[in-house]
């Protein structure tokens, strides 16, 4: 078992390692931050200061290098735009980033899931082909125009909700937090909503399949001869069934829920980790997109690793056939 | 309150809807443009430069059209040709109760450059400046060559307290040593979420009218006038072009347009014997017709002006025939900006040789000037109408001006023919002579945004008497004679159009438009 979790573990070093070159050397092969940084009107000799004090006169290999010998040290870089640790810049933004996507999650789970029952129970229905069709629309539709429709309707013509923006936050253990407040949840209602519409589909979608499956099985038929109650089955039997998919994919879909938000933070003015990151790909900001995208690394070789020893532990023979090899 | 019939749609409604704690003094703004820090010697960068105007004063102020106003100091004179004296405000307070007096200026001319990590310093305004405190109210700021622009150069400077004279970045950013002397105190800031600023009480200028600003960074442009509708801010900046003729039409807006000093041109490979986008039409290689004078002024011929200000930039801009508009210090009597000939330019560039054209590749960004992409397209087809078969290349800004300026062999501008745009930060006209026209040299600082690389001993010779030429009368003239070679004569460079900006509030309320493309809280006016 030991010996499992150890060539994991190796592996998974590894890949940390190969990706932390491919990111750096292919961040830093695009443009000239300084052109973005420096003031039009600076002469010749400034412009060399700045790039000599950004260490952007040295080659890559020796960037490269100093940049490993800091990581090490958990000093990913400073930011070429705002002098401060990209590290920490990075960190400061993710609980926006987090609250939008876990808000979206939840939003897929109470509006995909019951959705998607019933269009199961009665897939001929007029009312589930119209949830079926509005669930592609969720699929196929970009994110960003969903994003400027519902401003359009719901800020500027309804005036009901705010536009863009985080609304007020409280403290909780020292981390800023706006779906506590009500100005808060009324500022994320539109952005997590957007984020969850495709989430919301594939919900949808995924439970429909799994309740006309259950319809079928025999635990069902059992419990309506039983006579149990029609809620009853489905509340119980059927949802419970059905949830193990959905509890799975949604697991694995919430890397990409903060990956799509990027798009999102951009059209809501939202203040997470996405829009950091556009805004240090138009100014050339290497070092927060290099320490930005060595997070994410990490989160899902740590993701992987994890789900590697469960399966190890949950099923024996997944770690003797590795043996075996 | 719109439904009212059942309960919950109600009680969701009134959630829904509940206004604002909006005090009617508080002026929101919605900015397509955030600054890196508050810090105001961090980064000598737009953004930063017009939040800074708010908290912190300037020895010399720039008002909206970018004229010198007297700010801490209440006047300067040239004392000699070496020398300029600064007689100083009397009873002016930092926000935090000090008084303001000469050490201060003592305590930001040393920190002014050497603000540590800066990516765009302020050193290059105080360099080959020496100052001296004379008395209390009393400063002389010594250079070694006469300097006219001292006081433009001056007018750029944040003045921070001798208390802050230590100060890191990250204190200013935080707030603790951020104390100026300007209209607005600052309160907090919360990166890509909002800055907050409140009236300073004892200003000594102009008490501005709003108790509170708030900042938003909206940067995307449909985000950013959908919040303005929304009544989510007040006010905002850089309203995308595209939105400018429906936003007109709507009743609960108004629009604020003011010409900018930004110029919109083309710059010519002019250093090179064999320049990589230009071959003959049947692509034999050809020797660089753009280092012919006919050639250059039969391509500024062939545009139509009218047409790409008319039609690409939907009437939100003005042609250019020089590097700044008219009313801007130095620009010249003489030049207009050249009128549609494609029969002329035809016959220019049969008398240079190139009867039947030929072909050119053009190159630009896409993403930093308004419409910059169309534009170039549009120059395209007009060079296309004369014989010149030219292909556009556009790319994002990051990677174009990399290559434009040092993309070729031993750091050489890469392309032949590009598209750029140039703001005056000085507010005349020696800023784009020195830095676009006058001869490449690293060593003398000059023609650092040659991307053409034009040269000529005449325009240098004339732009040099300039620089050293204290008497503003004079200087004027002769910056407009440099103008006139540069560009009258040797057509260094295109000049197609200088950009106009336009800013949108509720309304109710004005904007008095500036030059130098900033948003100042201050500006923003109840009509």
């Amino acid at each position: 078992m030991s010996v499992f979790i150890i060539r994991r573990l190796l592996q998974s070093v590894i890949v940390v390692a190969v990706m932390s070159l491919i990111v750096f050397v292919g961040v830093n092969i695009v443009g000239d931050p300084v052109d973005m940084l420096i003031n039009p009107e600076a002469d010749q000799a400034e412009i060399a200061r700045v790039i000599r004090d950004l260490g952007l006169d040295r080659p890559v290999h020796e960037q490269y290098l100093y940049f490993v010998k800091n990581a090490f040290q958990g000093d990913l870089g400073r930011s070429f735009v705002f002098g401060e640790s990209a590290l920490k810049l990075i960190v400061q933004r993710i609980p926006a980033t987090f609250e939008l996507a876990l808000t979206a999650l939840v939003m897929a789970v109470f509006i995909g899931v019951p959705l998607g029952v019933y269009a199961g129970m009665r897939p001929t229905a007029i009312s589930s082909r119209t949830i079926m069709a509005g669930s592609i629309l969720g699929f196929s539709l970009p994110t960003f125009w969903v994003g400027l429709m519902m401003i359009m309707i719901f800020a500027v013509m309804l005036g009901w909700l705010p536009s863009t923006g985080r609304g007020d936050t409280v403290s909780v253990l020292g981390i800023e937090l706006s779906f506590l407040t009500l100005d808060g949840l009324r500022h994320l209602l539109m952005p997590a909503l957007n984020l969850a519409l495709l989430k919301i589909s594939l919900v949808i979608r995924l439970s429909r399949a799994g309740t006309r499956e259950a319809m079928h099985q025999d635990y069902v038929k059992f419990a309506r001869a039983k006579g149990l109650s029609e809620t009853r089955v489905i509340m119980v039997h059927v949802l419970k069934n059905i949830m193990i998919p959905v509890v799975t994919v949604l697991g694995l879909e919430f890397g990409s829920l903060i990956a799509f938000s990027v798009v999102t933070e951009t059209v809501f003015a939202w203040p997470g980790m996405g829009k950091l990151l556009i805004d240090s790909l138009h100014n050339l900001d290497r070092p927060i997109i290099v320490a930005y995208l060595m997070i994410i690394v990490l989160v899902f070789v740590i993701i992987n690793l994890l789900v590697d020893i469960m399966y190890s532990l949950l099923d024996p023979r997944v770690r003797l056939k590795d043996a075996g090899q | 309150m719109r439904i009212r019939k059942i309960a919950v749609l109600a009680a969701v409604s009134a959630f829904l809807s509940m206004p604002l704690s909006a005090n009617a003094e508080t002026l929101t703004i919605g900015s397509g443009a955030e600054p890196s820090s508050i810090d105001p010697h961090y980064h000598n960068l737009t953004p930063n430069n017009s939040l800074a105007a708010h908290i912190f004063s300037r020895f010399i102020e720039q008002d909206e059209k970018q004229r010198l106003t007297p700010g801490l100091a209440t006047s300067w004179k040239p004392v000699d040709d070496l020398t300029w004296e600064f007689k100083l405000r009397k009873g002016v307070k930092f926000h935090d109760g000090s008084d303001f007096n000469a050490d201060d200026v003592l305590a930001t001319v040393k920190r002014a450059p050497n603000v540590p990590n800066s990516p765009s310093s302020f050193a290059l305004y105080l360099k080959g400046k020496t100052v001296e405190k004379v008395d209390d109210y009393t400063i002389r700021i010594k250079t070694e060559t006469p300097y006219p622009l001292m006081a433009v150069d001056i007018s750029t400077i944040h003045i921070i307290s001798d208390k802050a004279a230590d100060a890191t970045t990250e204190d200013f950013n935080s707030g603790k040593a951020t104390a100026g002397t300007g209209p607005y105190k600052f309160v907090e800031w919360v990166p890509g979420d909002r800055l907050v600023l409140e009236r300073n009480e004892g200003y000594y200028g102009t008490k501005p009218i709003w108790d509170k600003v708030v900042y938003k960074p909206i940067k995307s442009g449909p985000s950013r006038v959908a919040a303005l509708l929304a009544g989510d801010v007040d006010f905002i900046d850089n309203v995308p072009t595209i939105d400018i003729k429906r936003l007109e039409k709507e009743p609960k807006l108004s629009l604020s347009q003011g010409i900018s000093n930004r110029i919109i041109y083309l710059h010519m490979d002019q250093f090179r014997e064999d320049t990589p986008d230009i071959t003959a039409k049947d692509g034999s290689k050809i020797k660089n017709p753009l280092l012919d004078v006919r050639v250059r002024k039969a391509l500024s011929k062939a545009i139509s002006r009218d047409l790409i200000v008319e039609r690409v930039m939907e009437g939100v801009a003005i042609p250019a025939g020089q590097l700044l508009p008219e009313g801007f210090f130095g620009v010249s009597a003489n030049l207009k900006p050249e009128p549609y000939d494609p029969e002329g330019a035809k016959k220019m560039l049969a008398e240079a040789g190139y009867p039947n054209g030929f072909k050119m590749k053009v190159h630009g960004p896409n993403d930093r000037y308004l419409n910059d992409a169309k534009i170039l397209e549009a120059v395209a087809q007009m060079f296309s109408r004369i014989g010149i078969e030219t292909s556009v290349e556009t790319m994002t800004k990051s990677v174009f001006f990399k290559r434009a300026s040092s993309g070729g062999p031993d750091k050489t501008p890469e392309f032949s023919f590009v598209l750029v745009g140039w703001g005056s930060g000085t507010g005349e006209a020696s800023s784009p002579l020195k830095s676009l026209l006058a001869t490449y040299d690293k060593s003398k600082g000059m023609g650092s945004s040659n991307r053409g690389r034009h040269s000529s001993a005449k325009m240098d010779a004339v732009l040099n008497e300039a620089l050293s030429q204290v008497d503003d009368d004079k200087r004027a003239a002769l910056l407009a004679k440099a103008t006139d070679i540069g560009i009258g004569e040797e057509q260094g460079i295109i000049p197609l159009h200088y950009q106009v900006n336009t800013w949108a509030a509720k309304k109710g309320l004005k904007y008095n438009a500036r030059t130098d493309e900033r948003t100042y809280a201050m500006g923003v006016v109840k009509n």
